[in-house]
């Protein structure tokens, strides 16, 4: 059959990409091979666009046991455990439909975490929507939040943290991250390789059926009009059969039935198949009639290209088939072998004994076309960085700006959503939502794990580079405020169309602003996951590169929470406040604006900070850690008296002289390298000592207690004094006003 | 003493209450497979929570047909104790052993959060080192915990005494602010005429530890492995 140019087209493949398939196979591929091509050279999949700057990532450290490549990363975190973990988008399906969409992305990564033979024990995510005042994006969102708590929650993986922001920019490419971190025994660690040749191939889970076809090639486009016609293209999750897959594999694991194992995600039974394959230099033959199907007549193309979830392959010895297949049945799970692995380093597809289907598995996991995509500076950078504070109106009413401010969905209370999410499930969440990390414990040991996802959009389309270091900045900063030293880095690079070299440049300065960061502060790249093409109409989302982060907590005294303990405590501010509003909270919410140029990084200062708080925290001195981000000072000593899970608890503030800056600049700049800490009145000696070795300013600044939180001024006296109840309903209630 | 805890496809609080058996009190606690029928042996029973069959039909509608559903009944009617937390007490009133039902919470939504529960009986092996009136802080975490009983059947519960648990507010006050789920007249745990059936909504299990912030579940399985070791109740019933 001849491959027309519109066929070609139709697969999201460019003429130059399909000529060096066929230079490939020195053939025209067949119906079958193209799809199977298509989908492997996909963005989604081949990451042909980003693979040049990912290079740029440090990777390695004494503790990582597996850095990028395989399903998910993996960190030593002694006792002889490992901590696994990768966050991935699932933006696209999300928008076309929420619940579906955001169900399997939870659903997909949860299989690439116990892939790896470890337990998923903590589910995070990171979420971008349009504004809720659009019903459109109430419906996305609520849509979302019921989709990751009907796969998270019937799992049993509980959701622990994560972070959701709204912006009009996303009202038509919301962004679903989902992040998850597992823990493994050190010495069990899976991968997905084809070994021995001879060896059986064997599928598991649910049956193939016509759902999600052509997934990874649909997230590789931009969206335009006819949106639901991409309906078909949404897989749908069985979260039941994902978790008697996730017994059944890990069951297989610790009786060592296993040599490999990939779950079938993005391109399905083909990507896992030819990855194994490549990985383990091996072949691998596919007979697709033993293929487990939901329906008749599907042909090879569509068995090959079914993204159908709760799959997945896995290679074992020869003469070990029965006791997997059997295993799998008291799990309720179907079992069949598929295939096998060959010398021969194809990717063989069969039906009924005849080929299909017959490409090198190299060629669609290591030849994939490389691209170094043209960069431009965005012409609007000059103009939407300027910004001149002198015309900006101070504000008359400090109480009322601090209202407004904690009311904005982007700051108020996620409480309407984690309380949706099974956040205790598997009793290890020691820090439930609410704080600046998440805090899970190692059963079995003093340990735990602090885990966090951080990224301001904003400050990365003012400032991509910026906003890259402060992703990973305030990450670490979000662990060491909680007691945890960092590990390493997850990302989930959210961009608009690499093909508009405004996007790629873009792209390359976040992520040498990622780069600087972690190799500043030694903090390994071991997993991630980028998306591209987040635009519809044309119209593409700002960068968001997003950081997920875990660090580790050696004793539990040392896990610390960011709101207020008990009156009378010291309150003292560390890191120094300059006058730093571009792309700020308060810029928005109180002038409209999302303009300036973002705070500036310091990388040495906020080494300092972070030391200076883990020095401090090990030794016992401190009460309450909060880190100072979006909405500045104020709003973080707002969430110190109100974020806490006991009635809410005020503080008197006086603020020093701070440069004579405006009132407005010193309490809602979002100046980096910051925190609020509390400690008890002879501890603050301590504080201050460990503060100045390491380099930092600390001045304190009031005390904890009564049922107000009141700000004093040198040059203006009192500014703020509001109720800490009034504050924490207006926060409180924000989100579920909008949704009610 | 010896717990069994039950197993079905979907279960997932399993071994959070294995854990609390086993490493808070020090007791054995075997995980039992539903279709493994057997449950000689065992001082009591625990039906955990979860998703079992994943909430498929309705909850707990398929898992009552469970082969190990048949021991439960047999081994409650020689007076052993059965637990049923969340699913587990989902269960329990399909499979007939409790009565009333499960309606979705009125919100429609999953909750999962920290509650209050007034003790309402401590004549009970689950509330024995309680006191009536005692409140108690609990996470819930469900969406179908809307319990609900026709009129004679809710008399009947009211007149035997065995409503356990209500929802109410920390200091104890019956209120329906304090009622996360629209269950009927604040109901969050019954018992069977023979009060040797619990089932609850709220998570004991994971509140009993101060490191998960607070340890008042810990003196519902204190009640029931004293109960155990007194003899009380299989004395009583067997």
């Amino acid at each position: 059959m001849a491959i027309s140019r519109e066929i070609i087209e139709a697969h999201g493949l460019t003429e130059e990409e399909y000529n060096s398939i066929v230079k490939l196979l020195g053939r025209e591929p067949n119906k079958t091979e193209l799809g199977i091509f298509s989908v492997m050279w996909s963005e989604h999949c081949s990451y042909k666009s980003s693979v040049v700057h990912l290079k740029k990532f440090p990777t390695s450290a004494p503790h990582v046991l597996q850095g990028p490549g395989e399903n998910a990363g993996v960190i030593d975190i002694g006792d002889g455990l490992a901590a696994v973990f990768k966050m991935e988008s699932h933006n696209h399906p999300s928008f076309i439909e929420p619940y579906q969409g955001a169900a399997t992305g939870a659903g997909g990564i949860l299989r690439d975490i116990f892939t790896m033979g470890a337990r998923p024990v903590a589910l995070l995510n990171s979420l971008r929507f349009g504004p809720l005042d659009k019903t459109s994006n109430k419906h996305i969102f609520s849509g979302v939040v019921s989709g990751i708590a009907g796969y998270g929650n019937c799992i049993g993986v509980p959701t622990v943290g994560g972070e959701i922001y709204y912006n009009d920019i996303y009202n038509y490419n919301p962004l679903v991250n989902v992040l998850c971190l597992g823990i493994a025994k050190k010495d069990r660690i899976f991968k997905g390789n084809a070994s021995g040749v001879g060896n059986p191939v064997i599928y598991l889970g649910s049956k193939t059926g016509r759902d999600g076809i052509h997934g990874a090639t649909m997230a590789s486009e931009e969206f335009g009009d006819g949106l639901k016609e991409k309906r078909p293209t949404v897989q749908v999750g069985d979260p039941f059969t994902g978790k008697l897959l996730m017994e059944a594999c890990l069951e297989l694991m610790e009786k060592d039935l296993i040599l490999g194992i990939q779950d079938m995600g993005a391109a399905g039974l083909t990507c896992s198949s030819c990855e194994m394959a490549s990985r383990g230099g091996t072949g691998i033959e596919i007979e697709i009639s033993s293929v487990p199907l939901r329906e008749k007549g599907m042909t090879p193309y569509e068995i090959m290209l079914s993204e159908s979830q709760e799959r997945m392959l896995l290679v074992a010895d020869k003469g070990k088939e029965e006791e997997v297949i059997s295993l799998c049945r008291r799990w309720g799970i179907d079992a069949s072998v598929v295939g096998m692995v060959t010398g021969d380093g194809m990717m063989r597809v069969k039906e009924k004994g005849k080929i299909v289907a017959e490409i090198p598995s190299r060629a669609l996991t290591d030849d994939i076309p490389r691209y170094n995509r043209e960069m431009r500076v965005p012409s609007y950078l000059d103009i939407i960085q300027s910004l001149d504070i002198n015309q900006l109106k101070e504000p008359t009413d400090y109480n009322d700006v601090m209202i407004r401010i904690l009311a904005s969905p982007n700051l108020a209370s996620k409480e309407w959503v984690y309380n949706q999410y099974d956040h205790m499930v598997r009793t290890n969440t020691l820090v439930r939502p609410g704080s600046d990390a998440a805090v899970i414990r190692i059963k079995g040991t003093d340990k735990s794990l602090a885990i966090t996802t951080d990224c301001n959009s904003r400050y990365c389309l003012l400032n991509p580079y910026m906003g890259g270091l402060i992703a990973v900045a305030e990450a670490a900063r979000n662990l060491a405020v909680s007691g945890a030293r960092p590990l390493a880095v997850t990302d989930c690079l959210n961009f608009g169309n690499p093909e508009r070299p405004e996007v790629m440049w873009q792209f390359a300065m976040a992520i040498e602003g990622i780069s600087d960061a972690c190799k500043r502060f030694n903090i390994p790249v071991i997993s991630g996951n980028v998306s591209f093409y987040n635009e519809t109409k044309g119209l593409g989302i700002y960068p968001t590169p997003v950081i997920g982060m875990v660090g580790l907590i050696d004793r539990p005294e040392s896990i610390t929470t960011q709101w207020f303990k008990d009156k009378g405590d010291i309150i003292v501010l560390l890191g120094e406040t300059r006058e730093e509003i571009g792309g700020s909270e308060y810029l928005w919410v109180i002038h409209q604006m999302e303009r300036g140029i973002p705070p500036y990084l310091d990388m040495d200062k906020e080494a300092g900070l972070n030391r200076s708080l883990l020095d401090a925290i090990n030794v016992g001195t401190i009460k309450s850690a909060h880190d100072i981000s979006e909405g500045g000072l104020g709003i973080a000593l707002a969430e110190g008296c109100i974020s806490g899970s006991r009635p809410a608890i005020g503080a008197s503030i006086s603020l020093g002289e701070h440069g004579g800056l405006r009132p407005d600049m010193l309490l809602f700049s979002e100046s980096q390298s910051r925190a609020i800490v509390t400690v008890r009145k002879g501890h603050l000696d301590d504080l201050m000592r460990i503060a100045d070795t390491n380099g930092i300013v600390a001045e304190r600044i009031g005390v904890v207690g009564g049922g107000r939180l009141s700000i004093e001024l040198p040059s203006r006296g009192t500014v703020i004094d509001i109720k800490v109840d009034e504050m924490r309903e207006a926060w409180r209630e924000a989100i579920g006003i909008y949704v009610r | 003493m010896r717990f069994g805890i039950l197993v079905f496809p979907g279960s997932n609080c399993d071994h959070d209450c294995q854990y609390v058996i086993k490493e808070i009190f020090r007791q054995e606690a075997s995980l039992i497979w539903h279709r493994d029928a057997s449950l000689a042996g065992f001082d009591a029973i625990i039906i955990p929570g979860g998703f079992s069959y994943g909430d498929y039909l309705r909850t707990g509608a398929i898992a009552r047909f469970s082969p190990v559903m048949s021991e439960v009944k047999r081994f409650s009617l020689d007076g052993g104790i059965v637990l049923g937390i969340c699913n587990g007490f989902q269960i329990l009133l399909e499979a007939g052993l409790l009565p009333g039902a499960m309606l979705r919470n009125r919100s429609l939504k999953f909750i999962c959060r920290d509650v209050y529960v007034r003790v309402e009986d401590n004549k009970t092996p689950f509330t024995r080192f309680l006191r009536k009136g005692d409140v108690l802080k609990m996470p819930i975490a469900h969406a179908e915990g809307n319990y609900y009983a026709d009129p004679d059947t809710l008399l009947r519960l009211k007149e035997r005494g065995q409503i356990i648990f209500r929802y109410a507010d920390e200091s104890g006050g019956i209120l329906d602010s304090a009622n996360p789920n629209g269950a009927m007249d604040n109901i969050a745990g019954i018992c069977n005429k023979e009060r040797n059936i619990l089932g609850m909504m709220p998570h004991p299990e994971r509140c009993s530890e101060m490191a998960l912030g607070n340890e008042d579940g810990k003196r519902i399985f204190r009640s029931v492995i004293e109960a155990v070791r007194e003899g009380e109740y299989q004395i009583k019933f067997k």
